[in-house]
């Protein structure tokens, strides 16, 4: 069956993912701008439209990261409700897609359906969302329901919730109406609702996920349009595409049925000593002295601020037995002493400083492409030929401008090469992205 | 240009939910354009109605005068939420954002989200910890928190946040809930977004006065409302803005109001059938008692019409209607000075 061999559609695009935390966002350059004015958001988005990206991205804060028990005060923080600023994007843009990052554990499935669903009228079939779950008691403080959920449940929990979210999409029958009852009694949460809004342009919101462990994957390969994938590589993410193609077609849906963006960086510029210049003067921004201390006191647990930045990693021991969850999500359960040990070792074997080590451990190394317009052109149109990737989903270093150079010299080098489109195909996400029209669950037929 | 000195000069807002979603952006306009200061967005259960936040948040880029308002519940909705989208609101709108504050009393908003139903005083027990909840985390980020100082390598002055460390009060009808905090986004433009909420919702034992900046006050007749709005003040104190209520149905495109009546659907406002030049008498001496009026059109483009050519002109050419100011928050608007922040330590009104 031709459904289950992967074509490779031999065009790229890009998205872009203003990320608003952490440490990849320069804050100290002279052309930093604001993370929260609107302007900031208006220039990235229109840019990212003038260079035909497929979508902007937001991602979704639900409490302020803490260090050694006090908010993280070194990197960029502090970012806007994910819809509700793209529904103020929707209007000052007219192609490009909006896609908010909401998590599936701190939001109900019938108001999160519903809002999605207005996001997605109100941009004339735009939105999408990047489902995330979240587990952690920790998180849950900002919350009415607190920590409930266990983190072996939060994909069977993510996927209820979807599938019942895809149900009240699917609830009107015809566009004026009438609209399906709605009904999911779960371990968590119980919905019982007539779905108050009709289908958009694209049907419903594109489906994007991003997580990575095998039930993540799964996960994806049954309910997800886009995968907001980990390896932009290209040995990896060739790897990573079999993995999905398998997983697609065993989820029974078709090879392509999935897309895949990896998250990605760009350091460019006219020659490839020029980019490589650039590249030590963005890292050298991204990660200073204060905050490569900072790195490794989150595992240690302990101050550490007399040890030499440019000096070798602290030889005294973490006080914690086991890295705490308030310190990000991808620490669960590492030994902080074990951690230590091997992490001395590796620095004093490739001689480097607390500095370069957490600089090699923080910066996006293979997520970061780095070269000449030209050089990184031919590189990504090798991706496009093999079909390793869907597109990109680029997080800038610099706001407002960091796109300003990628839309102006390195998409006009894809689109000469003909592997990034010259033109958005459509007004919806969905076209602009070549997906298919959902067909109608059937479920959701039976249900009344 | 005053023809009378001595007129108190008001504010008009006008109700969008009748214009949709689909030429948002015209119906905003025009209204702006008619020089309503403020526009809101009616939210709640109606088949077709989109999110009125998103609406709102629509408007907000497009226009440069007109005040963005739009309900938000405070029953089934998570506090912490509706605290940043509010925030962000006032952010995407260049200061101009409020929050109409409502507390859903319905059986279908509870079964959706899987919750009991609430009713009664649990209504304004609601509503009042989710507006204590949002100005907590509002003051959460002082003013200069954002400090970008390179020599310490501190985006941030830890000190200028703190924690909301929200308790639900211990008579509490509903399940009880705590928010910790702080917001995840800095402080509003306006340091606190105006919070309104229907009169009968704010008082002794239901919302405080203290925690609302303005009331909506409704009436069974037009020639009623004078007199509630009266009352009203009588009640809650004079501090509180006074925005009355009330629809309208106008003689239009040849068609006398009284034929085009339309809905009879029970609003609970008072109703104004009639020619423009009966409204604006009527809004003239309303003007006079409230602090603004709210018109909640019959159809959305036809009283806009009417509206734009015939009673706001003469309405500004007798002095009772302020002269829309561009880029100007809603707070001003509404009279309300720099918001205090409840968490400032070196300076008192560090608000914008």
């Amino acid at each position: 069956m031709t459904r289950d061999i992967f074509q490779p559609s031999g065009q790229i695009q890009f998205g872009i993912f203003f990320q608003g935390v952490n440490s990849g966002t320069i804050w100290k350059a002279e052309q930093s701008g604001s993370q929260t004015d609107f302007e900031s958001f208006r220039h990235i988005a229109q840019t990212a439209e003038r260079g035909k990206f497929a979508a902007f991205f937001l991602g979704e804060g639900l409490r302020l990261r803490e260090h050694l028990g006090r908010p993280h005060a070194l990197d960029v923080v502090g970012r806007p409700d994910a819809q509700t600023m793209l529904a103020a994007l929707a209007a000052v843009t007219s192609n490009i897609g909006l896609v908010a990052t909401q998590n599936t554990t701190y939001n109900d499935p019938a108001d999160l359906a519903h809002r999605l669903a207005s996001l997605d009228l109100i941009s004339g079939g735009r939105a999408a969302w990047n489902i995330v779950t979240t587990d952690n008691a920790w998180t849950g403080a900002n919350f009415r329901r607190g920590g409930y959920l266990d983190h072996a449940d939060r994909y069977k929990h993510a996927e209820a919730f979807v599938e019942t979210a895809k149900r009240i999409w699917d609830s009107w029958e015809t566009p004026s109406g009438p609209a399906r009852r709605v009904r999911h009694e779960g371990q968590h949460y119980a919905v019982d609702v007539t779905p108050l809004l009709p289908r958009s342009a694209q049907y419903r919101p594109v489906l994007f996920q991003a997580g990575d462990s095998p039930d993540g994957r799964d996960f994806a390969a049954r309910q997800a349009d886009v995968i907001f994938s980990a390896h932009p590589k290209f040995d990896n993410a060739v790897e990573f595409r079999r993995d999905i193609v398998a997983r697609s077609i065993a989820a029974g849906r078709g090879a392509n049925a999935v897309q895949i963006m990896p998250a990605s960086e760009f350091i460019l510029a006219a020659t490839d000593q020029e980019a490589q210049d650039k590249k030590a003067w963005v890292r050298s921004l991204q990660i200073g002295p204060q905050q490569a201390i900072a790195y490794l006191e989150q595992f240690w647990g302990r101050e550490l601020s007399s040890y030499d930045p440019d000096g070798p990693l602290p030889e005294i021991d973490p006080v914690v037995e086991e890295t705490s969850e308030t310190r990000g999500s991808g620490f669960h359960g590492a030994k902080a002493r074990q951690l230590a040990d091997q992490w001395r070792a590796e620095a004093k074997d490739k001689g480097l400083s607390i500095r370069q080590f957490v600089t090699s451990k923080t910066a996006r190394v293979d997520a970061t492409f780095t070269g000449s317009y030209t050089a990184v052109a031919d590189h990504l149109a090798e991706y496009a030929r093999v079909g390793a990737v869907d597109g990109f989903n680029i997080s800038p270093w610099l706001i407002p401008t960091g796109l300003d150079d990628i839309v102006n010299h390195l998409v006009p080098e894809l689109q000469e090469r003909g592997v990034y489109p010259t033109e958005y195909r459509g007004t919806t996400l969905r076209e602009n992205l070549g997906l298919e029209t959902p067909v109608r669950s059937e479920e959701s037929v039976q249900v009344r | 240009m005053s023809s009378s000195e001595d007129n108190k000069a008001g504010f008009l807002a006008i109700e969008l939910d009748g214009a949709g979603y689909e030429n948002l952006a015209r119906a905003v306009l025009a209204a702006e354009s008619a020089g309503f200061h403020a526009a809101t967005f009616t939210d709640g259960r109606v088949s077709g109605r989109a999110n009125a936040l998103q609406r709102a948040a629509f408007a907000g880029p497009v226009t440069r005068t007109i005040a963005v308002v739009p309900e938000v519940d405070t029953v089934y909705t998570e506090p912490f939420h509706v605290s940043t989208q509010l925030a962000s609101l006032d952010y995407v709108s260049g200061g101009r954002a409020g929050w109409i504050v409502t507390a859903a009393e319905s059986p279908e908003a509870a079964a959706a989200v899987g919750r009991s139903f609430v009713e009664g005083d649990a209504l304004a027990q609601e509503a009042a910890a989710s507006i204590e909840v949002g100005r907590r985390l509002w003051d959460s980020w002082e003013d200069d928190a954002v400090i970008r100082d390179v020599a310490t390598g501190r985006y941030l002055d830890v000190d200028k946040l703190h924690y909301a460390d929200f308790e639900t009060p211990a008579d509490f009808a509903g399940p009880g809930y705590s928010v910790k905090g702080p917001s995840i986004i800095p402080r509003p433009l306006q340091g606190q977004l105006p919070v309104l909420a229907a009169a009968s919702l704010v008082g002794d034992g239901l919302v405080p006065a203290g925690a609302v900046d303005a009331v909506l006050v409704s009436a069974p007749t037009p020639e009623l409302l004078a007199a509630e709005i009266r009352d009203v003040r009588a009640r809650l104190g004079s501090s509180l803005a006074i925005v009355a209520e009330l629809d309208v149905v106008l003689d239009s495109r040849g068609e006398a109001a009284a034929s085009r009546s339309l809905s009879d659907t029970e609003t609970g406002r008072a109703r104004f059938v009639g020619s423009a030049a009966g409204l604006i008498d009527l809004l003239d001496a309303l003007l006079q008692e409230a602090d603004g009026v709210r018109l909640h059109p019959a159809v959305f483009d036809a009283e806009l019409d009417e509206l734009s050519r015939l009673v706001l002109p003469e309405l500004r050419r007798r002095g009772s209607l302020r002269a829309p100011v561009q880029d100007g928050t809603f707070r001003e608007l509404l009279g309300l000075g720099p918001a205090e922040n409840r968490y400032a330590t070196t300076a008192s009104g560090a608000g914008k």
